[in-house]
C-alpha cells in the first residue's frame, strides 16, 4: 500500500474551457475561488455559498454543479466548463450577434442559441443569475435536447432567480432548443407594441448590456481586482440591545497579514450615517449603545480574506445587555427602554379626509379587523460589495453597486470630513436591488479602511451578513375598518397601523407614509382616517422594499374587500369597480385625479381574461367564477380564482423636489452618450434611456450608449426608488435629446443658411436644404463652427405637496388588477399558484419587452412575499440568516402568468410612461389569499400563508361535522 | 480559516480508512460534501485538518448487480442512483428518494452515503432504504462488514459508524426477479425556508394475489431515529388490499409511531394529519406497482 502523503497532492491539474491548467492546490479552495480568484474567471457568481441559488454553476465532466462548495481538488483531472467557455464550445463560426455591446466595441460576437435567446426573449435582467441559468440550461439541453416545459422545470429546479423572469427564461430555452434542432434563427417571442409606440419608444429593445451579461464578461463590484487590493472584514455586534462595555482589538492586531483595525474612535469626522436621519452609527463606541444584532464594532482590513475573518474573530466585546424591543406595538408602550435619544416613534403619520363618525353612522355595514405581515428580505442575488480605492491626488474612488450613489458620496465624504468632491462614486452592475441598496453598506468602511491604510479595500459581504445586516420590508400589524352601504359603494375606511422600521431610521418614515396614505386602497372614499406608527425596535433595520409600504397595506385592504363583499353579497369584482378611482376621483389625502387612471380598465380587462380562462380552461360555470370546483377525479384538490386590485404612487412626491440629470453627448463618429447617475438594477432603466434619445435623434437604439451611476462622469439622477426612473431620468434623456437635436438644427440651419424649419433627422442622417450627413458629420461640422455638440438637462417633475397639505401628494399613479388561480390540497393544506393575469396601467409601455420582465418578476416577488418569504428574528436575533432558511420562490412555484398592458398616459411622463416596477408586485399577495379563501374557506390576516393552518382548519371542520 | 488543509484522495477501500486513521490531524471523509462543506463552512462542523475525498474510491462509485443484490456504492452521486436502469428495476423508492434530494446540481455531488450517514430520522434516502430492507457494507481497520441497516442508527444524528475509523462502502438492496414487489416513496414538504421534509414514507411490499403477503414501512421522522412500522406492517401483513385493511394499517401506524413538533416545520398533530393519506397514496402505489 501507498503512504497515504503519497495521496496528497500538492499539484492541481483541471482542464477549464478548454485549456490545461496546472497549478499549485491551494487548502480550503473550492472551484469557484479558483475559477474567479486563481483564473479571473468571473463570469461565474456566487450569489449565496450554500448550495441554494445555482448562480455557481458550472459542468465539471459535462455535468452541472454548484462550484461554491466543490472542493477544487476534486476537480483534479477533470473538465471544467464555464460561461466564458460556452462561446468558444460553441462558437465554429455558427452565427454571429450584431447587438453591440454597452461600450459600444463588441460587434459580431459568436453566441450560444442558449445565449441569444436569453436576450432575445428578455430573460435578461439584473443579469447575476444568468451565467448560472444558461449553465444549467445548457447541461439540460446535452441531455435532452428537446425538453418539455416540465423537464426545464426540474432541471432550473434550484437555480433562481430574483428577477424571477422564470416564464421567460422557459420560453428562451424552448427556443433556444428549437434553434438549435433547426438550425434556425432563435424565434423572437410575440410581445405586442404599445398602443402609442412610435418609431423606437414602444417597440421592444434589447438591453445594451445584454451580451456581457450572457458571456460571463459583465463586471460586478466583486469581479474587480486592484493592485494590492486589502480584504475587509466587519465585527458585528451581534446582540441586538446592549451597551458596549468594552472592545479589546489588540489580538486582531497582532495577527499576521493584520493591516488595520478600527473602532467608532477613528472615525475622522461625522459619526452617523443614514438617507433621512442619521441616526446609524459608522461604528458603536464604547459606552455607546447598540440597536441591532447587525450594529458595527470594528473593522479590519487584511492581505487576505480569511485572515481578515480570522481577526475579527478575535475581537473581544462586552456588553452590558439590555431588554430587547422586538415589535413595534411592544415598542409603543409605556415604560419600555427607548432605543433611541428621540425616543421609539420615529413618526406618527395621519391621513385625514371627511369626518369618520358621520361616515360610520351613514354606513349600513360596518367591519373591522386586524392583519400581519412579516419582515421580508430583497434577497438580491448579488450581495453587497464595495471597493475604495485611495488616488494619488488624496480623492477617494468608491465603486459599488448602489442605488443612490450621490447619497453615497455625500454620506462617505461626511464620514471622512472632506468635501464632497473629493470622493467618487463609481457605479457597477448590480444584482438585483429591490430597494434593498439605497442604504450604506459597506462604502463608508471600506473608504476608512482605504485611506488609513492607502490602498485598495474590498468589503464583501457574504449572504449570512447581507441578511444580517441590510434593512428590510417593514413588518407591520395594519387594522382596517370600513363602513360601506348595502350596495357595496365604501362610505368610511379608517386603518391604523404599526410598522417596524427597525433599530434606525433607514427610509422608515416615507414608507410607512405610503403604506398608509394607500391603506384604504385605490378607492374614492368620502370619510378616510388613517393613523400610522413608525415604531423603532432592535430589530434590523426596515427600509425600502419594492412596493415601499403599499404591499402590506394592499393586503390588508384587499383582503377586507373581499370579507366585506362576502359578507354584502356583493361580487368581488364588482365591489371594486364600483368603488374605484377614477378621473375626477379625489384621493385620501385630498389628490383630485386629473387624468391617466385606468383601474377600472385594468379590473375589467382581467376580469374578462378570467372569466375566459375560468370557463374555458378550468372549468367553471360562467357567472360564477369564484366558487372553487374539485379537479375531476382528485376531490382533494381544489381550484379557485381571487382577485385584488392596487395603485402605487410614481415619484418621491409629498413636496419633494423631483430631479434628475442627464448628459447627452455626439461623438464624432456618429455615436451617441447619454449619461446619468440613475441606477440600473436589472430593472432596464438603460434601455429606456437609449430608446429615449434614439427616438429623438432618429437614429437605431444600438447607436446610443449609456454611462450610468458615476459621480464624476454622469449628472444627479437622485435616487432609484418610487419606481422614479423612467419617468424623471426617461424624462431627462428625452429632453437632454431635444436639446442637443435643437443646437443640431442650428448649427446646420446657420451653416446651410436655411429655416430650422427645413432641417430634417431622419434614419440617423440630417439633411439640410439638399445636404445630408450622419449625425458624425454634424458633431464634426458643429466643432468645426465652435459649438460643442452636447446638451445637459436637468429635469424637474411637476411640483408636488406634503401629506396633510391637501392638493396633489404626487404626479402621477400606477394601476393594476390581479387575478389568481390557485389549487389547493385538502390532505395536506399545500397550496399551488396556477394561474395569475395581471393587468398593469404603466401609461405608455415604453419597452414591451423589459416590462414583460418587471411584471413577471413583480408577480413573482409577490407570490414569494404570499407563500414562501418571512424574514425571522426572535427576541433580536435572525433566525433566518441564510438563504436555506430564507426561501425565494423558484421556477417550480412559478405560474402561468398573463400580463396584460393598460395605457393611460399621463401628460408630463416621457410618451406617457408612469411607474412600472413597484405596481405589478403590489396585488399578487391578497389575490392569491382571496383565491385561497374562495377554494377552502380559510382567511389568511397574516403571511406567509401557512399550509399546516389550512390544515388544521380542515381538519378541525371535518371533526366538527362528523 | 480553511475549510480544511489537507485534501486526501484515496484510491481504495483500505487507503480511505488508513487516510482516515492517519490524518494528519482530525480527518473525516468526504463523500458528496454538500453537507459537510455547508456544515464547516457555517460553523457546525468542528474544524477538521484532513478530508479524505471518498468520491475518488472507485468501488464506492458502483452500483452493480452481486447475486441476489444489487450493490450501490455509498460515494456514487444521487442522480446516478436515480438514472441506472437497476435502481429503476428493483429499488422504485429509492429512486424516487434520490430524485427529491436537493437540486439537480446538488444531486451530481450528492451521495447516498452523505445521506445515510448524518442519521437523520427523515433523510429521504435513509427512509427508502430502510423500507428496501437493505444492508448497509462498513469498511473499518478490521476488514469490511455487513449490517442490516436499520442498526446503523443508534440516536438522533448519531450512527453507529466508529467516528475517524469506519466508513460506509455501500448498500445491499434485495433484487427480486420476477416476483410481485414493489416499492414507492413519498414525502410532503412547506415552500418556507425548510430544508428538510414535513414527513416522508416508504413502503415496499410483496403481494400474493389479492394479499399483501409482506410489507415494509419507513416513516420519518417518526422517531429519533429512521423509523420503521412494525405494528402496520404486521397488521397488514397477510391481509388482503382493501380499506379495512388500510384503515387497520393507519390505526396501528398512529398507534406506535411517535411524531414530535419541530419548530417552524411541523406540529405533531399536523404529521398525524399528513401521514393518513400519504400512508394511503404510498401504499395504494406500491401496491398497484407490484402486479
Amino acid at each position: 500500500m501507498k503512504t497515504v502523503t503519497m495521496m496528497i497532492n500538492t499539484q492541481l491539474s483541471l482542464t477549464v474551457n478548454g485549456r490545461q491548467y496546472a497549478i499549485p492546490a491551494m487548502p480550503g479552495e473550492t472551484l469557484a475561488a479558483l475559477l474567479r480568484r486563481r483564473l479571473h474567471l468571473t463570469g461565474t457568481k456566487i450569489a449565496c455559498e450554500e448550495s441554494e441559488c445555482g448562480a455557481c454553476t458550472v459542468l465539471v465532466d459535462g455535468e452541472p454543479v454548484l462550484s461554491c462548495m466543490y472542493p477544487a481538488e476534486r476537480a483534479e483531472g477533470k473538465d471544467v466548463l464555464t460561461i466564458e467557455g460556452l462561446t468558444a464550445e460553441f462558437g465554429r463560426g455558427l452565427r454571429k450577434n450584431k447587438q453591440a455591446g454597452q461600450n459600444g466595441t463588441k460587434t459580431d460576437e459568436v453566441l450560444h442559441p442558449l445565449q441569444e435567446a436569453f436576450i432575445e426573449h428578455g430573460a435578461v435582467q439584473c443579469g447575476f443569475c444568468i451565467p448560472g441559468q444558461i449553465m444549467t440550461s445548457y447541461a439540460l439541453l446535452k441531455r435532452n435536447p428537446n425538453p418539455t416545459q416540465q423537464d426545464i422545470r426540474v432541471a432550473l429546479k434550484d437555480t433562481l432567480c430574483r428577477c424571477a423572469g422564470y416564464q421567460t427564461i422557459e420560453n428562451a430555452i424552448l427556443a433556444a432548443a428549437e434553434s438549435i434542432q433547426t438550425g434556425q434563427p432563435v424565434k423572437p417571442p410575440f410581445i405586442p407594441d404599445s398602443i402609442h409606440a412610435a418609431n423606437v419608444v414602444g417597440r421592444s429593445v434589447r438591453r445594451p448590456d445584454a451580451v456581457e451579461k450572457v458571456t460571463g464578461t459583465a463586471i460586478y463590484t466583486d469581479d474587480l481586482e486592484f493592485e494590492g487590493m486589502l480584504h475587509a472584514k466587519v465585527r458585528r455586534a451581534l446582540v441586538p440591545h446592549a451597551f458596549l462595555k468594552s472592545l479589546d482589538i489588540s489580538k486582531a492586531k497582532a495577527l499576521p497579514g493584520v493591516v488595520a483595525v478600527l473602532t467608532a474612535k477613528d472615525i475622522p469626522a461625522e459619526h452617523n450615517h443614514g438617507l433621512v436621519v442619521y441616526d446609524w452609527p459608522v461604528m458603536v463606541d464604547i459606552g455607546e449603545r447598540v440597536r441591532y444584532v447587525g450594529d458595527a464594532l470594528a473593522i479590519v482590513a487584511a492581505e487576505t480574506e480569511a485572515i481578515a475573518e480570522q481577526a475579527v474573530s478575535l475581537i473581544e466585546a462586552e456588553f452590558d445587555m439590555q431588554p430587547v424591543i422586538s415589535n413595534p406595538v411592544q415598542a409603543r408602550l409605556e415604560g419600555v427602554p427607548q432605543i433611541h435619544e428621540s425616543g421609539n416613534q420615529l413618526k406618527h403619520i395621519k391621513v385625514r379626509k371627511g369626518d369618520m363618525e358621520q361616515g360610520f353612522a351613514e354606513s349600513e355595514v360596518v367591519m373591522e379587523h386586524t392583519f400581519h405581515t412579516p419582515i421580508t428580505d430583497h434577497a438580491f442575488l448579488e450581495p453587497e460589495c464595495s471597493i475604495a480605492v485611495p488616488k494619488p491626488d488624496g480623492r477617494m474612488e468608491v465603486y459599488v453597486g448602489s442605488q443612490i450613489p450621490y447619497q453615497d458620496r455625500t454620506q462617505v465624504a461626511r464620514v471622512l470630513g472632506w468635501p464632497e468632491e473629493r470622493v467618487r462614486i463609481v457605479g457597477q452592475l448590480m444584482g438585483g436591488g429591490f430597494g434593498g441598496k439605497e442604504d450604506i453598506a459597506g462604502q463608508i468602511h471600506a473608504a476608512m479602511l482605504a485611506n488609513v491604510t492607502g490602498r485598495p479595500v474590498k468589503l464583501l459581504f457574504d449572504r449570512h451578513e447581507s441578511l444580517m445586516v441590510h434593512p428590510k420590508r417593514h413588518a407591520t400589524q395594519i387594522r382596517v375598518k370600513v363602513g360601506a352601504k348595502k350596495d357595496g359603494r365604501l362610505v368610511a375606511v379608517e386603518t391604523e397601523l404599526y410598522g417596524d422600521t427597525g433599530a434606525y431610521a433607514s427610509l422608515g418614515d416615507k414608507v410607512m407614509t405610503r403604506a398608509t396614505t394607500h391603506s384604504a386602497g385605490p378607492y374614492d372614499i368620502p370619510h378616510v382616517r388613517a393613523d400610522c406608527y413608525a415604531m423603532y425596535t432592535d430589530n434590523p433595520p426596515a427600509g425600502a422594499f419594492r412596493g415601499f409600504g403599499v404591499t402590506q397595506s394592499a393586503f390588508a385592504v384587499e383582503s377586507m374587500m373581499d370579507m366585506l363583499a362576502e359578507k354584502l353579497g356583493v361580487e368581488p369584482v364588482e365591489l371594486r369597480r364600483m368603488n374605484a378611482l377614477r378621473v375626477g376621483s379625489l384621493t385620501n389625502t385630498g389628490q383630485l385625479l386629473k387624468e391617466s387612471v385606468g383601474l377600472t380598465e385594468c379590473i375589467d380587462k382581467v376580469e374578462a381574461e378570467m372569466q375566459r380562462l375560468g370557463v374555458e380552461k378550468c372549468g367553471v360555470n360562467a357567472g360564477h367564477i369564484f366558487e372553487p370546483h374539485a379537479v375531476p377525479g382528485k376531490p382533494h384538490l381544489i381550484h379557485a380564482w381571487g382577485f385584488a386590485s392596487a395603485y402605487k404612487n410614481t415619484g418621491l412626491g409629498g413636496g419633494a423636489a423631483d430631479i434628475s440629470g442627464a448628459d447627452l453627448e455626439l461623438y464624432d463618429n456618429g455615436m451617441l452618450e447619454v449619461r446619468s447617475s440613475a441606477a440600473e438594477l436589472g430593472q432596464g432603466l438603460v434601455t429606456v434611456m437609449r430608446m429615449a434619445v434614439a427616438e429623438e435623434m432618429c437614429v437605431p437604439p444600438e447607436q446610443v450608449r449609456v454611462l450610468v451611476m458615476d459621480t464624476d462622469l454622469t449628472p444627479d439622477g437622485g435616487p432609484t426608488t418610487a419606481s422614479r426612473q423612467t419617468y424623471v431620468t426617461g424624462n431627462a434623456s428625452r429632453y437632454a435629446a431635444k436639446t442637443l437635436r435643437n443646437a443640431i438644427t442650428a448649427a446646420m440651419a446657420e451653416k446651410y443658411d436655411v429655416k430650422p424649419e427645413q432641417i430634417r433627422f431622419e434614419n440617423g442622417c440630417v439633411h439640410a436644404n439638399g445636404h445630408s450627413m450622419d449625425l458624425g458629420e454634424a458633431a464634426r461640422e458643429m466643432k468645426a463652427m465652435g459649438q460643442q455638440p452636447r446638451a445637459l438637462y436637468e429635469y424637474e417633475a411637476p411640483k408636488t405637496q406634503a401629506l396633510g397639505t391637501g392638493g396633489d401628494m404626487h404626479f402621477a399613479f400606477s394601476f393594476a388588477a390581479q387575478a389568481a388561480e390557485v389549487e389547493v390540497n385538502t390532505l395536506t393544506g399545500e397550496v399551488r399558484v396556477l394561474r395569475i393575469v395581471a393587468a398593469n396601467d404603466v401609461g405608455t409601455a415604453v419597452n414591451p419587452l423589459g416590462l414583460q420582465g418587471q411584471v413577471e418578476g413583480g408577480v413573482m416577488m409577490g407570490l414569494g412575499n404570499c407563500l414562501t418569504e418571512e424574514f425571522i428574528v426572535e427576541n433580536g436575533y435572525v433566525v433566518t440568516d441564510h438563504l436555506a432558511r430564507y426561501r425565494i420562490p423558484g421556477i417550480m412555484l412559478t405560474p402561468e402568468i398573463t400580463s396584460i398592458i393598460v395605457e393611460h398616459p399621463t401628460s408630463e411622463g416621457p410618451y406617457g410612461a408612469k411607474g412600472v416596477g413597484e405596481v405589478v408586485s403590489i396585488p399578487t399577495t391578497p389575490a392569491i389569499t382571496n383565491a385561497i379563501y374562495h377554494a377552502v374557506g380559510v382567511r389568511f390576516d397574516r403571511l406567509p400563508v401557512d399550509q399546516e393552518v389550512i390544515a388544521r382548519a380542515l381538519w378541525e371542520r371535518k371533526q366538527a361535522g362528523s | 480559516m480553511n475549510l480544511w488543509q489537507n485534501y486526501v484522495r484515496p484510491a481504495s477501500i483500505a487507503e480511505a480508512v488508513e487516510a482516515l486513521k492517519s490524518g494528519p490531524g482530525l480527518a473525516v471523509p468526504l463523500a458528496g460534501g454538500t453537507d459537510l462543506l455547508l456544515d464547516l463552512e457555517q460553523g457546525r462542523h468542528s474544524p477538521v485538518q484532513t478530508v479524505v475525498d471518498l468520491s475518488t474510491v472507485p468501488e464506492m462509485r458502483l452500483l452493480e448487480r452481486r447475486e441476489a443484490y444489487l450493490f450501490i456504492g455509498a460515494a456514487l452521486p444521487l442522480n446516478q442512483v436515480v438514472r441506472n436502469p437497476l435502481t429503476a428495476a428493483y429499488a422504485r423508492a429509492l429512486v424516487e428518494a434520490c430524485d427529491l434530494v436537493g437540486g439537480p446540481q446538488v444531486r451530481n455531488v450528492a451521495t447516498l452515503g452523505g445521506n445515510v450517514a448524518h442519521a437523520l430520522p427523515a433523510a429521504d434516502g435513509t427512509i427508502a432504504l430502510l423500507a428496501l430492507e437493505a444492508e448497509a457494507e462498513i469498511a473499518g481497520p478490521t476488514g469490511v462488514r455487513r449490517q442490516p441497516f436499520g442498526s446503523l442508527f443508534v440516536g438522533p444524528g448519531k450512527s453507529s459508524l466508529k467516528h475517524g475509523e469506519e466508513v460506509l462502502v455501500g448498500f445491499y438492496v434485495r433484487a427480486y426477479e420476477g416476483m410481485p414487489v414493489a416499492s414507492c416513496f413519498k414525502r410532503i414538504m412547506r415552500p418556507q425556508g425548510v430544508a428538510l421534509p414535513i414527513i416522508n414514507l416508504a413502503v415496499w411490499l410483496e403481494r400474493d394475489g389479492r394479499s399483501i403477503k409482506d410489507i415494509h414501512v419507513a416513516v420519518g421522522p417518526g422517531s429519533s431515529t429512521p423509523f420503521r412500522a412494525r405494528a402496520a406492517e404486521a397488521a397488514l401483513c397477510g391481509t388482503p388490499f382493501n380499506s379495512a385493511a388500510m384503515e387497520a394499517g393507519l390505526t396501528a401506524l398512529l398507534d406506535e409511531v411517535r411524531f414530535r413538533s419541530s419548530a417552524r416545520r411541523a406540529s405533531a398533530d399536523y404529521r398525524r394529519f399528513l401521514v393518513e393519506s400519504l400512508f394511503q397514496d404510498t401504499l395504494t402505489t406500491a401496491w398497484e406497482r407490484a402486479k
